[in-house]
């Protein structure tokens, strides 16, 4: 009974802990933080628990039920999917719960940033364990909403607010495509639990149109939340919060719950050619994209945030040829040597006093062994160097895209030489040549509490990569030997990106080339601000203008002042006189009789 | 039992006109409690299936003559509606703890308000049902014109001249509903078959008549008007009550006793409510008075109980019910919010606020205003994202498409509440850069005077209220839905 439950305890927890600090604890710091912590780290013992044991599902009950028509359980599902990301989400949350201890020592609003931070992996644990797609929505939504309040953690910078706000409305328009997504689901399986739909979906694939706008819907929601084009300029701005959230969040969790959810619900997505076809050049585009625009950017943090949208390209490449298990092998990989590069960047902002220009740092690595060392490492696994972790799963990715999709392959080759260059770049720029600011010249490096997640993630990194330890949580698509032309070239795009950027950027004081197409990211911000402004701001405008002067200037106005007599007589009865209103219902009464009588 | 909301809340109100003003917002508060622990003790002693059909309660002959009855009846829909008038009530009250101007008679056209309106939710007699109905009219009005604020005089008389006007559309509903029967009853009205040819009219009057009060666009300009117009307890039983009591007329009345008028006109019903979803959301995009934007959402909240109205289908009208009383907590909580920032700042004008640095100086204010934005927006977790998902459930299977455009709206209310909500707390003059946040160095916003604690456990019920719903929707739905569905009007 009790292990049954275990599952509930894992995702409940973090959930009473911002709960608790929200009516108890606000006003203590350290016991908020301190609380938010044991929190995550109870629910990493139970992940770590269900993983060993394989623990089955848990029991259900219904949130709302009309019989027959719509029930909505509140159900939880333990496969090998889900019992991998539980362990993910609650080891990295635990990781940078602790790092964060470090990070907001002395931030004012350090409770409500714990309390945050626990909502948050409440909902994100309820993503990876939702047994239904309403069940799922409803999390979907609650991350969102929690990635608000993080990102705009430090509200009274313009920026960070306008990015939360950007982050927020982005996801929603994804999530009203989700949302018609699984209306469409229901109206036709009337139902929306995963387990119920998967035997009815001969009615679906009878009609294909109806079924590729399903499927496309469903790609909306994991679209917005995965940052992928042309939803995905919220992530960049989305630094503005707090770095550790960056790492949690905008690159371990969050974003990847986009590319979970669509290995959830690949076996719909799979039946339609068309929609995967969609898929797949949009993960391709935004790989690509990405990468161009990292190349041409200096604020340290944004250069991740563009690498991560890359990367997430990469991961929903695979799903959009079919192959949810080398996206879910990448997105694994890939949330540690994230996490691991946003922590280091940290570590790097707080040693500068929160410079994050990297033309302000350089010759880092004589100060920050520590960092410079575990951000190497994560460096390496971002471009695909073997032997760590990231080498493998991309590799998985490109050997696909070989087999299935020629041009997609060239592609994704491109992208990975761009990854090489602009991480090199980065590593030249910050860590290497000389100190560019008298900040970087007398920075010290961050205490342990900072550098130890550092190390555990660069450990994990290291050793994550190797198929022994990866195929415990994920299953490892098979290498072919046709494929080791693959690996061949990816190495050969690795070592010419890295020596070119090498070659360009050491000992160099300043950007080598400016590329303004890039350097503004396609002008795509541009191009919606623009559009924003011709479509909602135009519909706010005529709205307004309509309610004020046709509806109560005209048609209020003018019927009050064309039967100006009836209005006057309305205006002197309404003086307040209580006679006068029993008069009136005296009338209806007379009305009332008369029609009763003499009808 | 349950009757006792009624009669507790008049002998209050009457109470108040005899005892000293010292004493006058205890009873005040004492009266409101007791209607809404009676309406709670209803919810949990009542067993769920008697709530199935509008079951008798009290019947007394009244004007035998005409058929005019003093008869109560109660179902799953009265009830729920109870309980959020009874949860207003008492907030409102708590938030008005410090009015001073002749205070006795300010809470006894409060509990006039509130007394009407528990009349309305439990009447099965039409005329009965009427006269409740325009009792509440009436204190509304000095409620206003007495204690309102901004261009009060106008805002009280636009919306009594637009109360007036449905209310007269009402009266000729009733009128040909009881020429053709010669009964008052609502439940023998809601067996008797009436000609195509009248229903077809009278239908459209007599919805049109409730519709008014619940703010259906294009008639909702009185809504914003009067409710900035309006002091802070009455924009809160406003948004809380008084359009519910529009929403619960179209529903029990127009709809149930005319199914075939509505049938014919549901479409039309559901264009101007997707038309008012969207565009009240739109014109909030553009307010610089807080209360204007927190009017404009109310005006796009209730399209959606419209929406689930028109649709015709147990999920939609059931999930109606539920946004009916989400929006009732809801609206009024962010009324309270924003009455408690005009009593400190005497201003609603939103770039003059988002200069003062207010989550500072009012930390709780700013606490509850963002998880009533949150709710607001449909954030799971609160009531109306339950009912919101349901409303757009059943409105899948009638009018997919309204669907699509409804979803702009979502993506319009999230972009105006966040605006609101930034410019109202979250803003400061002082940009700081760096992780360190500095404190705003405008010192009026420091000296405001802090909450208080009425006002805490004012918005406390009403957050708690959202909440739990919003946990657990079925503790209102699973009494909800076997009333919608003992209608007549449900299309199979």
């Amino acid at each position: 009974m009790i292990d049954n439950n275990i599952a509930w305890y894992v995702l409940f927890a973090p959930l009473i802990a911002a709960a608790l600090i929200v009516v108890f604890t606000r006003r203590s710091k350290g016991l908020s933080s301190f609380l938010s912590c044991a929190a995550v780290l109870a629910s990493f013992a139970g992940a770590c628990l269900i993983f060993a044991r394989k623990e089955d599902a848990a029991p259900a009950l219904n949130w709302i039920e009309f019989p027959g028509l719509f029930v909505v359980p509140l159900g939880l599902v333990l496969d090998g999917l889900s019992r991998m990301m539980l362990v993910v989400v609650t080891g990295i949350g635990a990781l940078i719960h602790i790092y964060s201890l470090g990070y907001m020592r002395n931030d004012e609003g350090k409770s409500r940033y714990f309390a945050a931070l626990s909502l948050f992996m409440f909902a994100m644990l309820g993503i990876v364990l939702s047994n239904n797609f309403v069940m799922l929505f409803i999390f979907w939504e609650l991350v969102g909403f929690t990635s608000y309040v993080l990102i705009g953690h430090w509200f009274d910078r313009d920026a960070a607010a306008e990015a939360a706000k950007k982050a927020f409305i982005t996801n929603r328009i994804g999530d009203f495509g989700f949302m018609l997504g699984i209306l469409m689901i229901w109206a036709t399986t009337g139902s929306v639990v995963f387990a119920n739909i998967a035997p009815r979906l001969s009615i679906l694939t009878s009609n294909p149109g109806f079924l590729t706008a399903a499927a496309l819907l469903i790609f909306c929601g994991a679209a917005g939340k995965s940052a992928q084009f042309p939803l995905h300029v919220w992530l960049p701005d989305a630094m503005e919060g707090p770095t550790p959230v960056s790492a949690l969040i905008h690159a371990a969790t969050m974003v990847a719950a986009g590319v979970y959810m669509l290995a959830r619900v690949a076996f719909i997505i799979q039946l339609s050619p068309v929609a995967l076809d969609v898929i797949v050049w949009i993960g391709t585009i935004t790989a690509v994209m990405a990468a161009l625009i990292a190349t041409q950017q200096n604020d340290i943090k944004r250069i991740l945030a563009y690498s991560t949208l890359s990367q997430l390209g990469y991961m929903v490449m695979a799903i959009g040829l079919s192959s949810s298990d080398a996206a879910i092998y990448h997105l694994f990989t890939h949330a540690f040597f994230k996490a691991l590069l946003f922590l280091g960047a940290g570590s790097v902002i707080v040693a500068l006093h929160h410079e994050q220009d990297i033309w302000e740092m350089g010759g880092l690595s004589r100060n920050l062994t520590i960092t410079f060392v575990t951000f190497l490492v994560g460096a390496l696994a971002l471009m695909g160097c073997p032997p760590f972790s990231g080498f493998f799963s991309k590799d998985a990715i490109l050997a696909l895209a070989y087999e299935h999709n020629m041009p997609i392959f060239v592609l994704a080759l491109g992208t990975a030489f761009l990854t090489a260059f602009y991480v090199t770049r980065l590593l030249v720029v910050v860590f290497l040549g000389h100190p560019r600011s008298h900040a970087a010249r007398i920075s010290r490096e961050s205490p342990l509490v900072m550098t130890g997640p550092l190390i555990v993630l660069a450990l994990l990194v290291i050793f994550g990569g190797s198929t022994f330890f990866t195929g415990q949580f994920v299953s490892v698509p098979p290498e072919h030997d046709v494929f080791e032309k693959v690996p061949l070239l990816a190495i050969g795009a690795l070592v010419l990106g890295a020596g070119f950027a090498f070659a360009l950027y050491r000992n160099r004081p300043r950007e080598a080339f400016d590329i303004g197409f890039l350097r503004q990211k396609f002008y795509i911000d541009e191009i919606y601000s623009w559009l924003i402004d011709r479509t909602q701001e135009l519909l706010a405008r005529i709205s307004a203008f309509f309610d004020r002067w046709i509806i109560d200037t005209a048609g209020v106005g003018g019927a009050s002042g064309g039967t100006w007599g009836i209005g006057a007589l309305l205006r002197f009865v309404q003086v307040g006189n209580l006679q006068a209103y029993s008069f009136f219902f005296g009338l209806g009464v007379v009305a009332l009789i008369y029609f009763a009588v003499f009808r | 039992m349950i009757a006792w909301t009624i009669y507790v809340t008049f002998a209050g109100a009457i109470l108040l006109l005899f005892l000293p003003r010292t004493s006058a917002r205890w009873i005040a508060l004492a009266t409101t409690v007791a209607g809404f622990a009676i309406s709670l003790l209803a919810l949990s002693r009542m067993p769920i299936v008697d709530l199935a059909t509008f079951k008798t309660i009290v019947r007394i002959p009244w004007v035998p003559m005409l058929g005019m009855e003093y008869h109560l009846a109660v179902d799953g829909i009265s009830l729920t509606l109870a309980l959020v008038t009874g949860l207003t009530a008492v907030s409102a009250v708590l938030f008005s703890w410090d009015v001073d101007h002749r205070q006795n008679e300010f809470f006894f056209w409060l509990l006039l308000v509130v007394g009407g309106s528990y009349g309305v939710f439990f009447s099965a007699d039409l005329f009965l049902l009427f006269v409740f109905y325009e009792l509440v009219i009436v204190p509304k009005y000095f409620l206003i014109a007495i204690w309102g604020s901004t261009n009060k005089e106008y805002g009280a008389m636009k919306l009594t001249l637009y109360s007036f006007f449905g209310g007269a559309l009402v009266f000729i509903g009733i009128i040909a509903a009881y020429a053709a029967t010669g009964s008052l009853n609502l439940y023998d009205l809601a067996q008797f078959q009436f000609s195509t040819q009248l229903q077809s009219w009278a239908f459209p009057v007599l919805f049109l008549g409730f519709a008014v009060l619940a703010g259906i666009w294009p008639l909702h300009t009185w809504a914003p008007t009067g409710h900035v117009a309006a002091p802070t307890a009455g924009s809160m039983l406003l948004a809380g009550i008084v359009m519910k009591l529009g929403a619960y007329g179209a529903l029990r009345v127009a709809m149930n006793i005319f199914p075939q008028g509505f049938h014919m006109w549901s479409r039309y019903i559901a264009v101007f409510a997707v038309i008012g979803i969207l565009y009240a959301a739109a014109v909030a995009l553009r307010q610089r008075d807080l209360k204007f934007v927190i009017g404009y959402s109310s005006v796009s909240h209730m399209g959606f109980v419209l929406l689930g109205l028109a649709t015709a289908n147990a999920l939609g009208v059931s999930g109606a019910v539920l946004q009916m009383f989400s929006h009732g907590v809801i609206g009024a909580l962010l009324f309270a919010i924003a009455g408690t920032i005009y009593r400190r700042t005497h201003t609603r004008d939103l770039d003059t606020l988002s200069t003062m640095g207010l989550s500072r100086a009012l930390p709780f204010a700013a606490f509850a205003f963002v998880i009533a934005s949150a709710a607001s927006m449909g954030i799971p977790g609160f009531s109306g994202f339950a009912a919101e998902i349901t409303i757009l459930i059943g409105t899948w299977k009638s009018y997919p498409m309204a669907v699509w455009i409804t979803g702009a709206g979502m993506v319009l209310v999230a972009a105006f509440t966040l605006r609101a909500l930034k410019k109202s707390f979250f803003d400061t003059a002082v940009s700081t850069n760096g992780g360190t946040t500095s404190v705003s160095s405008n010192a009026s916003a420091n000296a405001l005077p802090p909450i208080t604690i009425a006002e805490k456990w004012g918005a406390g019920l009403l957050m708690f209220a959202t909440l739990a719903i919003g946990l657990y929707p079925r503790l209102l739905l699973d009494r909800i839905m076997p009333a919608v569905e003992a209608m007549r009007f449900l299309k199979q």
